[in-house]
């Protein structure tokens, strides 16, 4: 049986949460402005806790479970995080409150933009951008603003290598750029020959995901970086693979000009479901001016006796605000307390254990999955999943059948550039043992694949549900579900 | 910390790599710059941290000290126990995006509810997956609206009464956009009647937005300006504040196409303003249009319903530089708590909370109103926010508030230069008749008699 949803299990009269009574005399209402009905659901406490409970149950997440989701850095995700955010000092500050009554958030605000330049080697942070995708978005902005500002008009292209993350043209295009694609060569580096042919001065930058998204560092990145800068390019780095490079080596040193975060996979920020994220982005001195803001910054120097005072500034060549006041706060709560806890040579044993764990995991499997790169990989690495003597079964069949093996697959069909891509990501929070099981699992499911295809073509065969026609959900476009007495 | 490596699990699975140790890992890193030295404060246990952290936190004065009058775009509300205990299950927080929709029928099926949620309070036909904020909604808006004329309409009628933060937010996401202008927003008195607005519109026109009740706390009945907007083949689009929907009108009655507002109302805390949720709802006419995540009701090969992300190829991990926004992470969790906190409350708890905040905030109006220096300087109808003259300006009035224990209303002249005068109070369900009357009695110090 299905769950119902909240609408099926109300009943009118019912009510889940009692308010008191109004304490003041009552003023007349504007009739003209009243609304006749209000339709949302009447449910006890109860119902909704047990409604709410079953429905996570269906869930699969990292608490359950392994989840190589590849990109996604799906690490485990501390309790005491969780408990920081709900400080009552931290979760209960209005945005806009004097600056005086919350020294103790600026300065943590303050702090975290101080240890993600020393992380990364940039001057400086905005902690504003609300995700990964829109620290991006922030990227190409200040790239565009930059140009602006040198009366560089003729500037129209971005390049983007074919081994760059979906969103990156999808940002390019936001700012009005035109992009050209940048291929990869046979070691899974940007092509470098191709780089050049389309390097001249209408190129503003590059969008280099490095570690790429086949999960391989690029060899050649200090050429690349300085082709396009010489061609008077920016260069931008996603951060999304910041997982591989905590203390190994700082994207600011490359050269690369402005980066953001995701605080959300490097630093162990949950991803709840598909949110929120928090995308912070850095920069080298000569893009700083045009971050947005505010930034917190020390208004006045401490002494001895007294803190310093934190407030807001606004870079001097701001592009503007990209959301409403002061970013994600309640995730900067849990990436500094992540960060804290580790310390510089914690944060390199992340990386070095995400590193070492991908390449062990990769050890097991590239013997009986094809390896289209094969070199030590970072964090992550990409696999097909296919096999010649067996062309009805696709990566999509591997990824359902995982499922039956109580693992979350790894990303499919993405990155582009292998065929029937299963991109894996295993984390350092990961044991041997875990890596261990889940490489079984994934050879028993090529042996399946060869000996009984139809149990991965139907598989999954154990989750809460099979597997679901998307073509009538694109057709129907059911969105909503209705109160009994509004039902169609 | 939070790795379960043994030396000895360390050292097997570096030979089975093949590699001696585990610098040999890294050697495609250009070797001047590999491993430096990260400046950073050495690590802390969960102990020690919890303690610093609490520090931190109790150097704040929150609204847990402070009687809070202080709105503009975040409100203080009560969040039912039940919300947090729901939402903080690792069930719900510990997974990614529903891409895989067989293990992930409990995050799909609660954003299908939320959509539902969001679609019969403002009267819409379909609502996103959420959002980042009521600016990037706003924003993504006039988004719609460009993409849906194709750009051939080129002008967005923006009334100066939204929040300045979606203005600016909305100024910012433009820059790409060298034809669009944004016009309405800057005249030359603030607080001038939308209808001044339906002088600017006209057939180049691509979107009207207004917001309710506006920044200023204002309730207009927008129906004119909706129907000229129509009437010259634009879009209307309306900012609002959910609470207030508990009792008002939803802006489908004056003929919004795209509704959109801050969600954080809904059971979000406060948390110095984010993570927030933007709302993001239209007609049925739209739904091909809207950027962001929709989840769609279906069955699976047995016949059993079931929930995906659907419309997918509008997205830009298929349709890349041809999507019209790039989000892909949202405020999911925080769609999942409004959802929880809307299901709790229902329809009468939900109208409760709408009224509470209605009277008390006109009991705080009627009291300020009396003390001489001051007045409620508007002649409209108000929710739970309203516009208050001073007789000094707003900043040193905040200053002795404060000196009291109370965090007064939002300072309107950090916005509008002309309106340093002029304080932004808000009053919720938080606020108790007690509450209100110390708030007056403090600015009663302040009066001129």
């Amino acid at each position: 049986m299905a769950e119902k949803t909240i609408y099926e299990l109300s009943s009118p009269g019912r009510q889940g949460v009692q308010f008191p009574e109004a304490d003041v005399p009552a003023s007349g209402m504007p009739k003209e402005f009243l609304r006749k009905d209000l339709p949302l659901p009447e449910l006890a406490e109860i119902d909704v806790i047990r409604h709410y409970t079953h429905l996570s149950k269906l869930n699969y997440c990292i608490d359950e479970g392994f989840y190589p989701l590849g990109s996604c850095t799906m690490k485990y995700n501390p309790r005491v995080n969780e408990d920081m955010a709900r400080l009552p000092g931290f979760a209960f500050c209005h945005p806009l409150q004097p600056d005086e009554t919350i020294q103790g958030s600026l300065s943590l605000m303050y702090n975290l933009q101080e240890d993600l330049k020393e992380i990364s080697g940039f001057d400086e942070v905005t902690l504003q951008p609300a995700a990964g995708a829109q620290g991006e978005f922030v990227g190409v902005m200040v790239i565009h603003a930059y140009h602006k500002a040198h009366g560089d008009g003729k500037r129209t292209k971005m390049l983007i290598p074919d081994s760059a993350h979906g969103t990156n043209p999808a940002s390019s295009a936001m700012i009005g750029y035109d992009v050209v694609g940048v291929p990869t060569d046979a070691r899974g580096n940007v092509d470098i020959a191709a780089l050049k042919a389309v390097c001249d001065d209408t190129v503003a930058g590059i969008m280099l995901t490095n570690p790429n998204t086949l999960g391989l560092f690029d060899e050649n990145i200090l050429d690349v970086i300085e082709i396009v800068h010489k061609a008077g390019g920016l260069v931008y780095g996603d951060g999304a693979n910041l997982n591989a490079l905590l203390g190994i080596v700082r994207p600011g040193d490359l050269g690369i000009d402005v980066m953001h975060f995701n605080l959300h996979k490097t630093f162990s920020t949950p991803h709840g479901g598909g949110g929120p994220g928090s995308g912070p982005v850095g920069t080298n001195k000569k893009l700083a001016e045009f971050l947005p803001g505010p930034i917190i910054s020390i208004l006045e120097e401490g002494d001895d006796e007294l803190p310093p005072l934190y407030g807001f500034k606004q870079p001097k060549h701001s592009i503007g605000r990209v959301k409403s006041f002061n970013g994600q706060f309640g995730m900067h709560v849990r990436a500094y307390t992540y960060i804290h806890m580790h310390g510089p040579d914690g944060l390199r044993q992340v990386s070095e254990l995400a590193v070492l764990n991908a390449n062990y995991l990769l050890s097991k499997l590239k013997g009986t999955y094809k390896l289209p790169y094969d070199r030590v990989c970072m964090h992550e690495f990409v696999l097909e999943g296919k096999f010649d003597d067996v062309p009805d079964v696709h990566a999509l069949d591997i990824a359902k059948r995982l499922m039956d093996f109580g693992y979350h697959p790894p990303t499919n069909y993405f990155p582009l550039i292998v065929h029937e891509a299963l991109m894996i990501e295993p984390t350092e929070t990961e044991s041997k043992q875990t890596i261990d099981d889940f490489a079984d699992a994934m050879l028993k499911i090529a042996k399946e694949a060869h000996e009984s295809p139809e149990l991965l073509q139907t598989a999954p065969h154990n989750s809460p549900v099979r597997r679901l026609d998307e073509v009538k959900a694109a057709k129907d476009l059911v969105m909503c579900c209705w109160l009994p007495d509004k039902a169609e | 910390m939070f790795t379960p490596h043994t030396k000895t699990e360390r050292e097997e699975m570096l030979r089975a790599v093949g590699v001696k140790s585990m610098e040999d890992l890294f050697v495609a890193v250009p070797q001047k710059f590999r491993f430096p030295k990260l400046n950073l404060s050495p690590r802390k246990t969960e102990l020690e941290i919890t303690s610093e952290m609490s520090e931190l936190a109790y150097a704040n004065e929150s609204t847990r000290d402070l009687l809070c009058f202080l709105g503009a775009g975040a409100y203080n509300h009560y969040i039912p126990s039940a919300v947090d205990a729901l939402v903080h299950r690792g069930e719900f927080f510990t997974a990614y995006t529903p891409y895989q929709p067989e293990i992930s029928q409990g995050t799909l099926q609660a954003i299908f509810e939320y959509q539902s949620l969001i679609a019969n309070l403002t009267g819409m036909d379909v609502s996103n997956a959420s959002h980042y904020d009521g600016a990037t909604a706003t924003a993504e808006a006039v988004i719609l609206a460009y993409s849906n004329f194709r750009g051939k309409r080129t002008k967005m009628v923006v009334s100066p009464a939204v929040h300045p933060h979606y203005r600016a937010t909305v100024r910012t996401y433009m820059q790409g956009y060298e034809e669009v202008t944004l016009i309405g927003d800057t005249p030359s008195d603030p607080l001038e009647s939308p209808d001044s607005l339906i002088s600017l519109i006209d057939d180049q026109t691509a979107l009207v937005i207004v917001q309710y009740p506006d920044f200023f706390g204002r309730i207009y009945d927008y129906t004119k300006l909706s129907d000229t907007a129509h009437k010259n083949g634009a879009l209307f689009a309306v900012a609002v504040n959910p609470t207030a929907l508990g009792i008002l009108k939803p802006p489908s009655e004056f003929g919004a196409d795209i509704v959109v507002g801050e969600g954080q109302p809904l059971g979000i805390p406060l948390s110095l303003g984010g993570p927030y949720l933007g709302l993001f709802a239209t007609k049925k006419e739209f739904i091909r249009k809207i950027a962001g995540r929709l989840v769609g009701e279906t069955v699976d090969q047995d016949g059993k319903r079931g929930y995906v992300l659907t419309l997918t190829a509008r997205e830009q991990h298929i349709r890349r530089e041809k999507a019209s926004s790039n989000i892909c992470t949202n405020q999911g969790l925080m769609a999942l708590s409004s959802a929880i906190y809307m299901s709790l409350l229902g329809k009468q708890g939900f109208r409760k909370v709408a009224e509470l905040c209605y009277q008390k905030a006109h009991y705080a109006a009627k009291e300020i109103a009396s003390i001489p220096g001051f007045s409620v300087c508007m002649d409209t109808p108000f929710f739970h926010e309203f516009m208050v003259c001073c007789p000094q300006p707003v900043e040193q009035i905040n200053t002795h508030l404060l000196d009291h224990g109370i965090l007064g209303g939002y300072d309107l002249g950090k916005d509008y230069p002309a309106l340093k005068q002029n304080m932004l109070v808000a009053v919720t369900e938080m606020n108790t008749k007690e509450d209100i009357d110390i708030f007056v009695d403090v600015l009663r110090e302040m009066s001129n008699g």
